[in-house]
């Protein structure tokens, strides 16, 4: 179910939506694609009201998360399947099917079925069946999500270098943030078909609308407090909450800051490049980024140097960023 | 696996096969018996070609196997028709009351045949199609159509719905969608509903023997059940007009295993 959906996408743009299951991501892309009919709404594409329009007529392409290449034909087949069901000529069609395997790599593999395939494989064969047709519109709905996680990055450079060498318009659906971050133009977040906010993936990083979003993007998430426990002052009429990066936040091994509050370390991740420190402050479990070198005893007293410019405020009750400090 | 639970399986096996293959066995050797030799217990003396000769010959016997194949063809043809494209409907359409018309059809399935006997009689002779060949393939059909609907739905619901979806998005209509992606995937429960229904067909007797009276329009089960005379049991002949009549049904059947073993090993969505 989405409700009140109000987006306008530019040509040749990125744009993510991002969400929990059940956000109605992939509902608001099926409409779009014309799979699913909106009770009240519209939807227009380049000047043209589709809404009631059947999926053929749309020249949408559409990239499904299980790949939903047809098992029975050829990669070469399964590439050239749109094509011939618009009736294109058995020479365009030919030039078209390489050209796209060519760009994606699996010019090799065009006679196999496949069942024969790697998932990374059958993902570029599925995202050669929708850019063969030199679509308008892309949608693609978590098309790396089936990919282990060396492959999955890969990929998201591929497919942001394949954007940009092609004059279309991505719609991209997932629920990994780095894939929102790293790809889109802008970034759609819907939290239970209501969209939270839309704006550019540095904006919703820094700036974002409310507690869902800020918790959404970020990896580790973003730190929640009580103000007094991070030792800010709350500047601020009613209760409020205080916010803060794990990359904001310096940790201490002596309170060389008079106001850094102390906590004890609960649990140490190297991540090779950087070290994430859990410390338990107060009542609330603050997550930081520190240096690689980073090490500590579980337990051992450590204090935490907040960069106070960065702290962003949330009205407690509404959970909505308040704007001044 | 241990020798002796080897040697148990073997034998299961034996066992198992010896009971469903042993009669068309007797069958056989019963229809190259001389009719001397029926009388007492054991295998023939010598064996004989003569209740073949008769079969053919003194019965239109090419005829009536000819019947029963255009019979049980168009039944197929007309079942499947009718059932693949309604099991695509009901197993990736939004149809309304979709449990309640696979209901409904297997309500159907489980009248009993010789209740409607005598109104579909009553039916056919108002419309002339008494002793007539497509007189029989009307309500065989209506008695395949649940069966096939039945497995093909089932065959449908196990494709998954985003090829459909995928087929749409790729330019397809609804039917060609149908017919480009799904029914070549369907196919395994093509051949299993084709089977069924055709043996159904071909083996049907009480409607053949009803409904038909002309001695050139009778099927197959009709012309050996009379056979037998007033005072003769002519087992020879029964059980080598019963051998030939069981040929047909082992091509069919070869045929449509070939297609169900290819199309099971076409692969599928992840693998």
């Amino acid at each position: 179910m989405v409700a009140g959906i109000d987006l306008t996408i530019a040509h040749g743009e990125f744009v993510t939506f991002v969400g929990p299951s059940g956000s109605g991501k992939s509902t608001l892309m099926n409409i779009i694609a014309g799979l699913e009919e909106p009770t009240e709404g519209f939807v227009w594409i380049d000047d043209t009201n589709v809404t009631s329009e059947s999926p053929k007529d749309r020249g949408v392409a559409l990239v499904f998360q299980s790949y939903a290449l047809y098992p029975h034909m050829s990669v070469r087949k399964n590439l050239a399947f749109p094509l011939e069901v618009a009736r294109l000529g058995a020479r365009e069609i030919r030039a078209r099917v390489i050209e796209t395997a060519d760009r994606l790599g699996i010019g090799a593999l065009l006679e196999r079925k496949p069942k024969e395939l790697s998932g990374g494989q059958r993902q570029r064969v599925a995202l050669g069946r929708a850019l063969v047709r030199r679509p308008r519109l892309c949608l693609l709905d978590e098309p790396l999500s089936n990919l282990d996680a060396a492959l999955r990055t890969k990929m998201r450079g591929e497919l942001k270098k394949l954007h940009e060498d092609l004059d279309a318009t991505f719609i991209y659906v997932t629920h990994d943030q780095a894939e929102a971050m790293t790809l889109s133009d802008r970034v759609v977040v819907l939290n239970a078909g209501v969209i939270e906010q839309i704006a550019p993936p540095r904006e919703i990083y820094s700036h974002p609308k409310n507690l869902f979003v800020a918790k959404f993007l970020g990896s580790p998430q973003i730190n929640v407090a009580a103000p007094e426990t991070l030792g800010l002052m709350n500047g601020a009429f009613g209760p409020v909450l205080a916010a803060i990066r794990p990359e904001n936040i310096c940790i201490l091994q002596s309170p060389t800051n008079p106001r850094a509050p102390e906590g004890r370390v609960y649990v140490i991740e190297p991540m090779g490049g950087e070290t994430w420190v859990t410390v338990d402050v107060g009542a609330a479990r603050i997550v930081a980024r520190a240096p690689a070198d980073f090490t500590a005893r579980s337990g051992s007293r450590v204090w935490l140097d907040i960069d106070e410019s960065h702290v962003l405020w949330f009205d407690a009750k509404t959970s909505n960023r308040l704007d001044s400090t | 696996m241990t020798s002796r639970s080897r040697a148990g399986l073997v034998l299961a096996v034996i066992a198992g096969a010896s009971f469903c293959i042993g009669p068309f066995g007797l069958q056989a050797i019963t229809s190259l018996t001389h009719d001397s030799d029926l009388s007492h217990p054991g295998l023939p003396g010598a064996l004989t070609l003569d209740h073949y000769k008769s079969a053919v010959h003194e019965q239109p016997f090419a005829h009536i196997v000819r019947n029963s194949l255009v019979v049980a063809s168009a039944v197929t043809l007309a079942s499947l028709a009718i059932a693949a494209p309604a099991a695509f409907a009901i197993a990736k359409l939004r149809v309304r009351g979709k449990s309640v018309l696979l209901g409904a059809t297997l309500a159907i399935s489980m009248f009993p045949p010789i209740a409607t006997v005598s109104p579909l009689y009553l039916a056919l002779r108002r419309v002339g199609l008494l002793d007539t060949l497509p007189g029989l393939t009307i309500p065989y059909t209506t008695f395949a159509l649940p069966l096939a609907l039945w497995i093909l739905t089932g065959f449908f619901q196990d494709i998954p719905s985003e090829l459909y979806l995928a087929a749409r998005v790729d330019g397809c209509s609804m039917f060609s969608a149908f017919r480009k992606v799904l029914l070549p995937l369907a196919m395994p429960g093509i051949a299993t509903a084709a089977i069924l229904t055709f043996i159904f067909a071909y083996n049907e007797f009480l409607y053949a023997l009803t409904f038909l009276s002309s001695p050139d329009k009778r099927t197959i089960p009709v012309a050996i059940s009379l056979f037998a005379g007033e005072h003769t049991e002519p087992w020879g002949e029964i059980a080598a007009a019963s051998t030939l009549a069981t040929l047909p049904l082992v091509i069919v059947a070869i045929i449509f295993q070939r297609k169900i073993v290819s199309a099971l090993t076409a692969g599928s969505v992840k693998g």
